[in-house]
């Protein structure tokens, strides 16, 4: 926690964006999580990939759960709307938010607790119905909040702060995003921002369901030796398969990268997915590849980080739905209600 | 990049830009902390030890603070450090009970300074508490130099200068006032162990121009003039008056003969009004009276008839910036000015002027009238001869008085014992003291106060304009000090970075408002500047640059715009940032608290 506001005052050449914005309007309040908590690298990584975008702050619903990770959303992006709901209910209510008005762009935070314990089956199901959306998971495998109880997604084998393993399987939640149809799945790191801000970019830039995994270190109960969420550990263990950057105009291609190891994705606002294929023979558009390769690492307790999965076709819920292109908000009363008549004529439809 | 070597002393003391830039290095954010703490008195003393004046200096310091604090490089306006400094003189209580005790016994060793200004005077207190027996002369009556003749009362009021001046004048120094010493020899033959010569800067440049000789009951040099008018030989100017120059002593020259009754005044200034030599707040409160200030005319000729002034005529030039970003001038193309005028006060400079010393004493001169010195001790090249102040390297101010004198108080205690002057002065030293409390407690006020600087009250404008002694600033009160203490930064609470507790978890680079800090690979510094969270342009600050850390990357933090919030240390899980308070030790006999 911190007792000191920060200040207002800012680096005096501090960059504006497209809307006369500096990175430090997409701020929010000063987090009260604990000193050097990933989470917070979390929510500068998503205030960088706003500002960098130029995104207008008060076009996003932010919608989050319980725990640690579902705090953060008062850390960021303070003029937007925002709902902190009931454990494990953060996907309904952004499904409501989402059907209500399909033009705000959703970011719904949640953490290993709040989404692969209590809130499974919210997750399964908002995926499922692909809820256009960037689902980002908090993942730090413990539950801090209430002082580092395993959590689902803990490895077997890993240890708590006292030396004493976890007995169970973890929950993988980018292998469950993978299968139930998230047409955007990524895994990275609260300590690598580098890797990061482009992903949550391409991600917001994303048509469907987008779900970004982030192992976020818990300093005071999960970042020990005998831990595989911890700074170190992921450090040593994570692989990046691809990286991703979100370009507008002529791609760039960095000397950093072989040729033919980059493509190029058109994203549905002009805007281009650049990918850098970090591993040369692993394809992000094959879904049961990236499906093996995830659960491959995992079994030689590697960590598969990157971009892993992306479908640039992707459908989302309102086009399974057909709903109307005008949000439904905006939609006045007798758009809505059409009245008897048109109820009649439907029914009539139906015999 | 080299890791930092933060145990150099010097490296934390440049970040303190206040107390770097005082040539005496006052240490301006502790000062200002117990003005703070309403601890006046203390923070007098503080002053007191360092710049010797602070009553004084608090009213008429050239301030080369205030441009370096760092505010101006976050928020446009310096705090008023300058003020402060007066408010902790103003509010101060007894202070004798902390001044140094001076020993009855003597060690034997006579020391003659020549002129009471505030070099001299500077040097005798820093001798004092060592036994010396201190012999001063001066061809006045009373002791203060130009700051008694040159600085008029209502910019510094004269109990302000008798206080401060008898403070250490009662410290037992053997007083010879009313005593010029028109020759170096005859006082060299009283055999004293070492000799101090702070007789300033003397002579007021002249201009030679058509008309000069003709006029000369009506034309004055400016620091003459304003000695006559502080001794009481001149009380009165008539019709106008044009003074001539662009510095401190024509904008005392401007607002004195206001107040003594001219006509009209005008200052007429060779050059453009940025490069005017003048403090930005002294042309401003010449301007503030009524005193045009009129650029770019350089003079021709003094037009007289009769033997009369009449006025001068001044050629119209405009500026041009050269390639070199210096300013030339060239002719404007519009006829010639003549400004009317009854008097004209040439402030035109001044320069050293030592007839007094024979030339065949072993004291090298250079052609400016110089003496030749060794830069850190102040020795001339007769071993047993120093200067300080402004008759060492030409006209400067109070401040840098104060500072030679503690160098050459060093080089008189070295020398009279027989040692080295250079190897064996004392080295600047630095201790760092953790400010951490608790787990969120600072032991100073960590919180940035985004207030703007403060305006100090002045005296309503006709009372003063009418009377001489009348003092134009007010000074902040109580409220206002405490107020205008909130806006420092505590620069000298600085940030340390202990690498191997580093996690690299990003908290401070998330949270800091500036985003000073980097973790970055290491580079040659000019790429390393490039590659930061936000490019260090800034090439006069320097870059923290930590040891590898455990991914091979390095901490970089630019120095620049840092608040000193201390956040960077609350949002560390590790300890790896920590406040500490840096206290520079400037070598100096007999500092207060030893």
């Amino acid at each position: 926690m911190t007792f000191v506001a920060k200040p207002r005052v800012h680096h005096p050449n501090i960059p504006t964006n497209d809307l006369g914005l500096t990175r430090r309007d997409y701020e929010g309040s000063v987090s009260t999580l604990c000193a050097g908590c990933g989470h917070d690298s979390v929510s500068a990584a998503i205030v960088q990939a706003c500002s960098e975008l130029s995104l207008p702050p008060h076009r996003f619903a932010k919608v989050s759960g319980i725990g640690c990770s579902s705090k953060t959303p008062s850390y960021f992006l303070n003029r937007s709307h925002g709902f902190n709901s009931v454990h494990g209910r953060m996907p309904s209510v952004m499904t409501g938010a989402n059907l209500a008005n399909r033009e705000l762009m959703c970011i719904g935070v949640s953490g290993d607790g709040d989404s692969a314990s209590i809130g499974l089956g919210q997750f399964a199901h908002v995926v499922r119905r692909r809820t256009n959306m960037l689902y980002l998971v908090d993942n730090n495998g413990t539950y801090g909040l209430t002082k580092g109880q395993f959590s689902a997604t803990n490895d077997k084998g890993s240890t708590s702060k006292k030396g004493i393993a976890n007995l169970y399987e973890p929950i993988d939640l980018v292998s469950m995003a993978l299968q139930l149809g998230a047409s955007f799945v990524a895994r990275s790191f609260s300590g690598d921002k580098r890797q990061l801000v482009p992903l949550i970019k391409a991600a917001l830039k994303h048509k469907g369901m987008a779900f970004i995994d982030v192992v976020s270190p818990c300093v005071a109960f999960n970042n020990h030796s005998g831990s595989t969420k911890s700074f170190e550990f992921i450090r040593e263990h994570s692989h990046s398969v691809v990286d991703a950057d979100l370009i507008f105009g002529q791609p760039e291609i960095t000397a950093d990268y072989a040729e033919g190891t980059y493509e190029t994705v058109d994203m549905p606002d002009g805007s281009l997915l650049q990918l850098y294929k970090v591993d040369a023979d692993y394809d992000p558009y094959d879904r049961i590849g990236a499906l093996t390769y995830v659960q491959k690492m995992q079994q030689q307790g590697q960590v598969a980080t990157g971009l892993l999965y992306v479908d640039p076709e992707a459908v989302e819920c309102h086009d399974i739905m057909e709903t109307t292109a005008q949000p439904l908000n905006e939609l006045a009363e007798d758009a809505l209600c059409p009245g008897h008549e048109a109820l009649a004529a439907i029914n009539q439809s139906y015999r | 990049m080299e890791p930092t070597n933060i145990f150099d002393p010097n490296y934390f003391h440049k970040v303190v830009d206040c107390q770097h830039a005082c040539p005496a290095h006052t240490p301006v954010p502790e000062y200002i902390r117990l003005i703070a703490q309403e601890r006046y008195t203390e923070a007098y003393m503080l002053n007191w030890d360092s710049n010797v004046f602070p009553g004084v200096l608090g009213r008429t310091c050239d301030r080369p603070c205030e441009p370096a604090c760092r505010r101006v490089r976050t928020e446009e306006t310096p705090v008023a450090i300058c003020r402060l400094k007066r408010a902790a003189a103003d509010n101060k209580g007894d202070v004798t009970a902390y001044l140094p005790q001076i020993p009855l016994q003597k060690n034997g060793k006579r020391i003659a300074l020549i002129g009471a200004g505030p070099a001299s005077l500077a040097v005798a207190r820093d001798l004092l508490p060592f036994g010396y027996e201190v012999h001063l002369f001066e061809q006045d009556e009373k002791g203060g130099g130009f700051m008694r003749s040159q600085i008029p009362a209502f910019r510094l009021p004269e109990e302000v200068l008798d206080e401060e001046v008898d403070r250490i004048l009662d410290m037992g120094v053997h007083c010879h006032f009313g005593q010029a010493i028109d020759r170096m020899k005859s006082l060299m033959a009283q055999n004293f162990d070492a000799y101090f010569v702070g007789t300033g800067a003397p002579r007021g440049r002249d201009l030679e121009l058509t008309g000069r000789d003709e006029v000369d009951d009506y034309i004055h040099i400016g620091i003459d003039w304003l000695s006559s008018v502080a001794f009481g030989h001149i009380s009165e100017i008539k019709g106008k008056v044009i003074v001539m120059g662009g510095g401190n002593t024509a904008m005392d020259c401007c607002r004195t003969s206001l107040r003594l009754g001219a006509e009209s005044v005008k200052v007429v200034v060779r050059s453009a009004f940025e490069v005017m030599k003048a403090s930005e707040w002294e042309k401003e409160d010449a301007m503030r009276e009524g005193i045009p200030i009129i650029n770019n005319r350089p003079p021709k000729e003094f037009v007289h008839e009769n033997g009369k002034l009449k006025g001068v005529l001044f050629e119209c030039v405009t500026p041009v910036r050269g390639d070199d970003g210096r300013l030339r001038y060239q002719p404007s193309g519009e006829p010639d000015e003549f400004i009317a005028c009854d008097h004209v006060l040439m402030a035109i400079g001044q320069d050293n002027h030592c007839p007094w010393i024979e030339r065949d004493l072993g004291i090298e001169f250079d052609k400016w009238d110089c003496p030749t010195l060794n830069e850190v001790t102040l020795q001339s090249t007769n071993p047993s001869i120093f200067f300080g102040g402004d008759s060492a390297f030409g006209p400067e101010n109070i401040i840098w008085a104060s500072a030679h004198a503690h160098r050459a108080a060093i080089s008189i205690h070295l020398y009279c014992q027989g040692k080295d002057l250079v190897a064996d002065r004392p080295p600047e030293g630095l201790n760092l003291l953790s400010t951490k409390m608790g787990v969120h407690e600072w032991a100073y006020d960590a919180a940035h106060d985004s207030a703007e600087r403060h305006l100090v009250p002045l005296v309503e404008h006709e009372s003063s304009l009418n009377n001489l002694k009348v003092e134009v600033e007010l000074g902040f009160d109580a409220q206002l000090a405490a107020q205008e203490a909130q806006r420092c930064l505590n620069c000298d609470v600085q940030t340390v970075f202990t690498d191997n507790l580093c996690i690299e978890c990003d908290a401070c680079v998330d949270i800091c408002p500036m985003d000073c800090i980097s973790f970055v690979d290491n580079r040659p510094e000019l790429e390393l500047r490039q590659s930061l969270t936000a490019p260090a342009l800034n090439a006069e600050q320097d870059l923290y640059v930590s040891d590898a850390l455990d991914t091979g990357r390095v901490m970089v933090k630019d120095e620049d715009v840092c608040l000193h919030c201390g956040l960077c240390a609350e949002r560390c899980p590790t300890n790896a940032w920590d406040m500490q308070r840096s206290v520079v030790h400037i070598p100096q006999l007999g500092s207060y608290g030893e």
